[in-house]
């Protein structure tokens, strides 16, 4: 598309002067460009936090007794790290932060459906958000069941569970009304000739996601509501000694937090299937087996939360069910690994650090899905259960899918959403730095786990010293990663070398509008007649 | 409303407001539908209990409030072919008396739950200790249950009001009125879900 000399006047969304000045022409800003940037911003945050409480714990871990935190300020942290990081991080993540900022612009429209619903969204969050936090500073102290919130301890437990469960229900509610926009924007705003098969994959993605947060999050949502009429009301629905069943809890709590755990690696899947064939130059190979796996994995995910209980109690018949269903989700992830290292074969990549983040994405990936396998076979489970293999296999998807995910996705458009060059020496430098700090905090702990030791604890016997101290060493590292990675990325934002339109060669629709896009993205809603990937 | 600052002009879409409406309804039912499965599960294990306490219940009551919500659904119902119609009074007066319903519906439900506070059957109270496990759970699903109804039926009303000021304000009108359309939406589900619990708390014994 040639450039059109319209455009330079137009001002870009973040220099647009609206109703509002300062920071209200942020946060009442409906534009989806404004309210995507609020996300980062917010995530931003929560995540430098969750991560110090992350590395404070590696720190108290670092050699068996008490070092700089006694057991029950160690339960508040995995509880708070737990909370910060899936309700606050990940779950919002890609859709909230890239979704908001590139849906509409990948579908050619001019905003998601709803804009104000979307500004809701984003209000939720932060009331949820704060709602979850005063947990830490009122009341009986700090929760401290861990993020799962199990019955009966949570509404046993003295600690100052009702704001930390109150928040995460308003969080739940957040994220359905941000799923439901973006059906309906899918629905009716695709720009003419975009059909459902000339649909770029994230927003494919974004989909279904989309539809596992409206049919997962209510089910979480009422049992969130039945924690908090149980501590309150002393109702029974699961407390034993009033004739209730505390598994039953467990059932519908992982009912929702199973398909969570595709809320959050859907996205991240979508982002990275569009890095890879940018990056290669080249069509991506089998976009609709992509599709098709996208959607059997957003399926299937729904019937096989019963993997988290395999030591609960359940019948026979449903264990090896449930295992099965497991084994089953992993061939459409192994279906999208083979078409991102097809798109790869035979290509002339161009190595930028984006590229670098979603190879490292697929890596990380695949250790954590095999080691979800692993998991998820009946005889290993038994062995494997409530050690720190879970947290190691947990990280490796979770923060290693999403995270390298979502920092792929950063750099990949950040020339488009700052209209700036990142400063690719120190993002190269970041990556590598926080790719061996991942690998060497989380690697140890496979091995811990299979070696027998128990997670969430604050102390452990003398034997597993030695891959804790590794462990702890590779937080270090990590951190500062995390550390170059986010000053690079705030330093170029703020004074990086201006930007082109399209700096990677892309041809989705992104990559058609000015850097940073103007507030209404296009002049002239394009007419899409070429596939997304369409290189030719 | 506060205006948007930025975009100059809301892009409207009537058919996107009522599929995502559709969509609001469907995460509600799977809200209830999460509670059914528990109760499901409770009275398979203690069909007895259950069968002897939803004999406490009132009947009447129940059948009353039934017909109050099934008349409302027909007013509001009725309310969005008035507007059709262009007829501002009767949309009005037909949401007035869907109104009046709904807070009949509460009046009724306040009556309820008080004889039954009275008489000692709430969580908690030594009266259910007494009766066992499975009273206890019975009540227990009954007050959260049809006390999560009626917070809806709470919202309902400001909704209604709402609808009631912007249609007097004439900011919902003949040829704008997806904003009631959807009202009645919401409506009907809530008189749907009570189609539910009346039969599994009142009826079946
Ligand atoms: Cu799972």
């Amino acid at each position: 598309m040639s450039e059109n000399p319209t455009r330079s006047i137009e001002p870009s969304y973040l220099k647009y002067k609206g109703r509002y000045g300062g920071i209200f022409a942020w946060i009442f800003s409906t534009d989806h460009k404004r309210i995507g940037l609020l996300y980062l911003w917010s995530i931003m945050t929560f995540f430098i936090v969750g991560a110090i409480l992350g590395l404070l714990m590696k720190m108290e871990l670092i050699s068996p007794g008490k070092n700089i935190m006694g057991p029950q300020t160690y339960n508040g942290f995995f509880t708070l790290h737990g909370i910060i990081m899936i309700f606050l991080i990940v779950i919002p993540g890609l859709p909230a932060v890239f979704g908001n900022f590139f849906l509409p612009i990948m579908i050619g429209a001019k905003d998601v459906a709803f804009p104000r619903l979307n500004l809701t969204s984003w209000w939720l969050y932060m009331f949820g958000a704060l709602v979850v936090l005063t947990s830490q500073f009122t009341g009986g102290g700090p929760p401290d069941t861990g993020w799962t919130f199990y019955a009966p301890y949570s509404f046993q437990t003295p600690t100052n569970m009702l704001p930390a469960v109150t928040g995460a229900f308003i969080l739940g509610f957040s994220s359905i009304l941000t799923g439901l926009n973006f059906i309906v924007t899918i629905h009716r705003m695709r720009a003419p000739g975009m059909g459902w098969f000339k649909m770029p994959l994230f927003p494919w993605s974004l989909y279904a996601t989309g539809w596992i947060q409206l049919i997962a999050t209510p089910i979480v949502g009422v049992t969130l509501l039945m924690i908090i009429a149980e501590r309150t009301l002393n109702i029974g629905f699961f407390d034993p000694s009033l004739g209730g069943d505390p598994i039953l809890y467990q059932h519908l709590f992982w009912i929702y937090s199973h398909p969570a755990v595709y809320i959050m690696i859907l996205p991240a899947m979508g982002a990275i299937s569009e890095i890879i064939p940018t990056f290669a130059r080249k069509t991506i190979f089998g976009y609709k087996a992509i599709i098709a796996s996208t959607v059997a994995i957003a399926f299937v995910g729904y019937f096989v939360w019963g993997h988290h209980m395999f030591t609960s109690g359940m019948s026979g018949v449903a264990l090896y069910t449930f295992s099965i269903l497991t084994f089953l989700v992993a061939i459409p992830s192994a279906i999208k690994v083979f078409n991102w290292v097809s798109t790869m074969h035979k290509a002339s990549i161009n190595l930028q650090t984006p590229f670098y983040w979603a190879v490292s994405f697929i890596f990380v990936f695949m250790i954590g899905g095999f080691s979800g396998l692993v998991l998820g076979a009946l005889a290993t489970n038994v062995h494997l259960h409530d050690t720190h293999f879970v947290v190691a296999h947990f990280h490796f998807i979770v923060f290693g899918g999403t995270g390298f995910a979502f920092l792929g996705a950063m750099h990949y458009w950040f020339p488009k959403v700052f209209g700036r060059k990142y400063d690719a020496g120190w993002a190269n430098i970041g990556w590598l730095t926080f790719f061996i700090g991942f690998i060497t905090l989380y690697g140890p702990m496979f091995y811990l786990g299979i070696a027998g030791m128990p997670r969430r604890y604050y102390d452990y016997v003398e034997v597993f010293h030695g891959g804790n101290i590794i462990s702890s060493f590779g937080s270090i590292i990590l951190i500062a990663g995390i550390a170059i990675v986010i000053t690079n990325l705030v330093k170029s934002a703020i004074s990086g070398e201006k930007a082109d339109q399209n700096p990677w060669g892309g041809i989705t629709l992104e990559w058609k509008v000015p850097s940073p896009p103007p507030l209404e993205n296009f002049d002239e809603i394009p007419h899409v007649t070429r596939g997304p990937y369409d290189y030719s | 409303m506060e205006q948007t600052s930025g975009n100059p002009h809301i892009h409207r879409d009537d058919e996107a407001s009522k599929i995502g409406m559709w969509l609001f309804i469907f995460t509600e039912m799977l809200l209830f539908g999460g509670l059914f499965i528990v109760y499901s599960i409770y009275r398979y294990l203690h069909p007895v209990a259950f069968e002897l306490a939803a004999d406490e219940l009132d009947v009447l009551v129940g059948t009353a409030n039934t017909v109050i919500l099934l008349v409302s659904s027909m007013t509001i119902a009725m309310s969005v072919t008035a507007m059709q119609k262009g007829n501002k009074k009767l949309t009005l007066a037909l949401l007035g008396a869907t109104l009046f319903l709904a807070l009949a519906f509460l009046v009724n439900k306040y009556f309820e739950w008080g004889s039954k506070i009275s008489y000692g059957l709430y969580p908690g109270s030594e009266r259910l200790h007494e009766f066992g496990h499975g009273d206890t759970l019975f009540f227990g699903l009954y007050y959260f249950m049809t006390g999560l109804h009626a917070l809806h039926i709470i919202i309902g009303v400001v909704i209604i009001s709402a609808v009631m000021y912007r249609v007097h304000k004439e900011m919902v009108h003949p040829t704008k009125y997806a904003l009631l359309e959807n009202t009645g939406l919401y409506w009907h589900l809530v008189d749907l879900i009570w189609i539910f619990l009346f039969p599994l708390f009142y009826l079946v014994t």
